[in-house]
């Protein structure tokens, strides 16, 4: 890898000051993209470190209804990529905040890979993190990442055995992401008793920022997440928040402060 | 002579450059497992003899090849009918699950799960979780269940449990999603019993192992009956599973033509339609690398047919790839072709099909005179039987008869 992205030097930063990170994913254009434009800037007030950019698909196998429904709003209001990238450039006139792509594969391949990562790094994205590309079919779109200097974060879940995770992350770029349980994205009651095993067994694997995500929707949960790993991942929970606030100024206000609380039980550990 | 899968340097399950593993790394290792039990469960002989005995006497193989005389004068050439229609449950679909559930038992898992489309696979999968004492739950998208009421009502006699799955378009592509989330869930207990020929290795290849017994009988039989090979194969092409297991042990024999049908629904120009091959473009979808009808986003269009379980975006890599080496055609037949199809072969044969089955019959009554003449042999699939399809056909024609 060249340079250090936003991503990395953001992780890399944290780590050197004893920090924790944030993680927030909002879907692109729910429901609209100037909505997104906005809550992204606002997320990022409320101190989050990187924000995961959700590319809307019809058939996001791997999530749960609140994302499945985030982005059936964002496909009806006419989230297109070139309109999803012209976002992320507007958004890059007034922020630098660390941007990764989270997409599902084939609405990246429509156009030929290629193209699409010239437009990710070109609209200013630093990275992606495709959810149906498992490492064995990865090689190709990873290479292309890197010569954009785009960063390609893998998953491991709790069913990867160590020499899976070792492939995983040695392919890996900007940090991991454990996937704390089985099951599709959703906010659940408790940090999933494997996390912490899995957290641990990755650690030992890499050097790289590794991160938590899947169903953690509380302070304490971020908190008791951040013990081990070096950020958080918190996804349904915030779409939720800003979908109940009907989008109006006072309640992606009172959305906002409501990661702000997520983000200063991460920052107190 | 077609390429067969794992040719492809060192990644799993392609054919050409169709299959592959596209699926969230929850998967990966699940589906690894599931190819090593479907591997050694091959090499075992006591799995292969309790499935034999089970395929002969619990779902009655080797069906019948039948040769329809009626229909043969009416048309020109001597048309064979692979009788899958009698099957126990009525379809081909139960050689897979009767299949994959003895691989389940054998794994240890106490939970089968499976998406429907028509509804013939859930009542197989539903069939086989009794026989073998397994919790069953199946998905099945609203609008289909309204469609084939009469195999929901079906499945639940049964003991399985059915989900009506709400979003998109409400059909087999939804109700597969739901099963992956439910088996990304409960992985550890369940085996998702897939359907078709479809999905992430080693379901496209295991499934055309299981449901490859229809050619092989077929192809004994014509020999037998008619002394030699037949000229054509035809069969409809939903996932890809009745016209892989049919073609498949054909492949080697250079003369014999495969044509699979595709569901035309209101016509290509309507946009109403799953040809795949008509409209498709290679994309990635539920698993596997294939064609798939989507739009310039990449989004995954809609889809239309008269028959469920044809009424599918993508279809089998395996296919993907017989139809670039240009070793099987593929058509695709109209909603009104298959209408007027299903009663012309109730009146020579006095057989009632499935809807699905009848684009196969459809395509034979509308292009035989132009390739084939009476000294041709033709085998046509018929995977299953109408029984389900008549309260639809019934309101169909109302319709049409009012318009
Ligand atoms: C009778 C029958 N034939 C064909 C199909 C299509 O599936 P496939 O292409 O996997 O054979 C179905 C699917 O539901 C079916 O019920």
């Amino acid at each position: 890898m060249q340079n250090a992205t936003r991503i990395a030097a953001r992780l890399a930063d944290l780590k050197a000051r004893g920090k924790k990170g944030f993680i927030a994913y909002v879907t692109g254009g729910d429901p609209s993209l100037a909505a997104t434009e906005d809550i992204i800037l606002r997320l990022e007030d409320a101190g989050v470190d990187v924000v995961e950019l959700g590319v809307p698909f019809s058939d996001p196998l791997a999530d749960g209804p609140t994302i499945q429904a985030a982005a059936g709003r964002a496909l009806a209001a006419g989230a297109t990529w070139s309109r999803l990238m012209g976002m992320v450039a507007r958004l890059r006139r007034r922020s630098e905040v660390p941007l990764l792509l989270f997409s599902y594969l084939n609405p990246l391949l429509v156009r030929g890979f290629d193209r699409t990562a010239r437009d990710a790094a070109s609209a200013g994205a630093d990275g992606f993190l495709i959810l149906d590309l498992p490492v064995e079919e990865a090689a190709k779109n990873f290479q292309t990442l890197d010569r954009l200097n785009l960063d390609h974060v893998g998953l491991v879940t709790p069913t990867s055995p160590a020499e899976r995770i070792k492939r995983i992350v040695a392919a890996s770029s900007g940090f991991v992401y454990c996937v704390s349980r089985e099951g599709v994205t959703g906010v659940q009651q408790q940090l999933a008793p494997g996390a912490v095993k899995l957290l641990k067994a990755t650690r030992r694997l890499t050097k790289l920022p590794v991160a938590l995500g899947f169903g953690i929707a509380t302070p304490q949960h971020a908190a008791a997440a951040v013990q081990e790993a070096d950020a958080v991942v918190v996804g349904s929970a915030i779409v939720d928040r800003f979908h109940q606030a009907q989008h109006t100024a006072t309640g992606r206000a009172a959305a906002a402060r409501w990661v702000g609380t997520l983000v200063r039980a991460v920052k107190k550990v | 002579m077609s390429r067969n899968v794992n040719k492809s340097a060192g990644q799993p399950g392609r054919f050409g450059p169709y299959g592959g593993m596209f699926v969230p790394e929850i998967l990966m290792e699940p589906l690894r497992a599931l190819e090593g039990e479907w591997r050694a469960a091959m090499r075992d002989t006591q799995f292969k003899r309790e499935l034999n005995d089970l395929l002969r006497q619990y779902v009655g193989r080797p069906t019948p090849l039948y040769h329809a005389a009626r229909m043969s004068a009416a048309l020109g050439p001597e048309i064979y009918l692979k009788r899958e229609d009698l099957c126990h449950t009525g379809a081909h679909k139960i050689n897979n699950s009767l299949a994959q559930c003895l691989l389940a038992k054998r794994m240890g898992k106490t939970r089968v799960i499976a998406e429907t489309g028509a509804g013939q696979h859930g009542v197989a999968t539903a069939t086989c979780a009794a026989l073998f004492g397994l919790e069953c739950v199946v998905y099945m998208g609203k609008v289909d269940m309204e469609r084939q009421a009469l195999n929901v009502f079906r499945m639940q006699a049964l003991g399985a449990k059915v989900v009506s799955v709400t979003a998109g378009q409400q059909t087999l592509k939804e109700a597969i999603s739901e099963a992956m989330r439910d088996w990304v869930t409960n992985v550890h207990h369940t085996h998702y019993v897939l359907g078709t020929a479809y999905g992430a290795h080693p379901y496209p290849g295991m499934v055309r192992e299981f449901q490859s017994v229809i050619g092989r009988e077929a192809r004994r039989q014509i020999l037998a009956q008619a002394g030699r090979l037949p000229d054509a194969l035809i069969a409809c092409v939903g996932g890809g599973s009745n016209s892989i297991g049919l073609f498949h042990p054909f492949l080697k024999d250079r003369g014999v033509a495969m044509i699979g049908v595709e569901a035309g629904g209101l016509g290509i120009r309507s946009g109403q339609h799953a040809a795949r091959f008509a409209e498709g473009r290679v994309g990635v979808l539920q698993g596997t690398r294939t064609y798939v009808l989507q739009d310039d986003e990449g989004q995954i269009r809609l889809t239309h047919s008269v028959s469920a379980g044809l009424d599918y975006a993508a279809v089998g890599p395996e296919h993907a790839w017989l139809h670039d080496i240009q070793r099987a055609e593929y058509s695709y037949i109209t909603d009104d072709e298959a209408m007027d199809a299903f009663h012309k072969l109730a009146r020579w044969e006095g057989i009632l099909a499935a809807l699905e089955s009848i684009h196969a019959v459809a395509w034979v009554i509308k292009h035989t005179c132009r390739r084939w003449t009476k000294k041709d042999v033709l085998i046509i699939n018929l995977s299953g039987r109408g029984d389900k399809d008549v309260q639809q056909i019934a309101a169909w024609e109302q319709a049409h008869r009012k318009a």
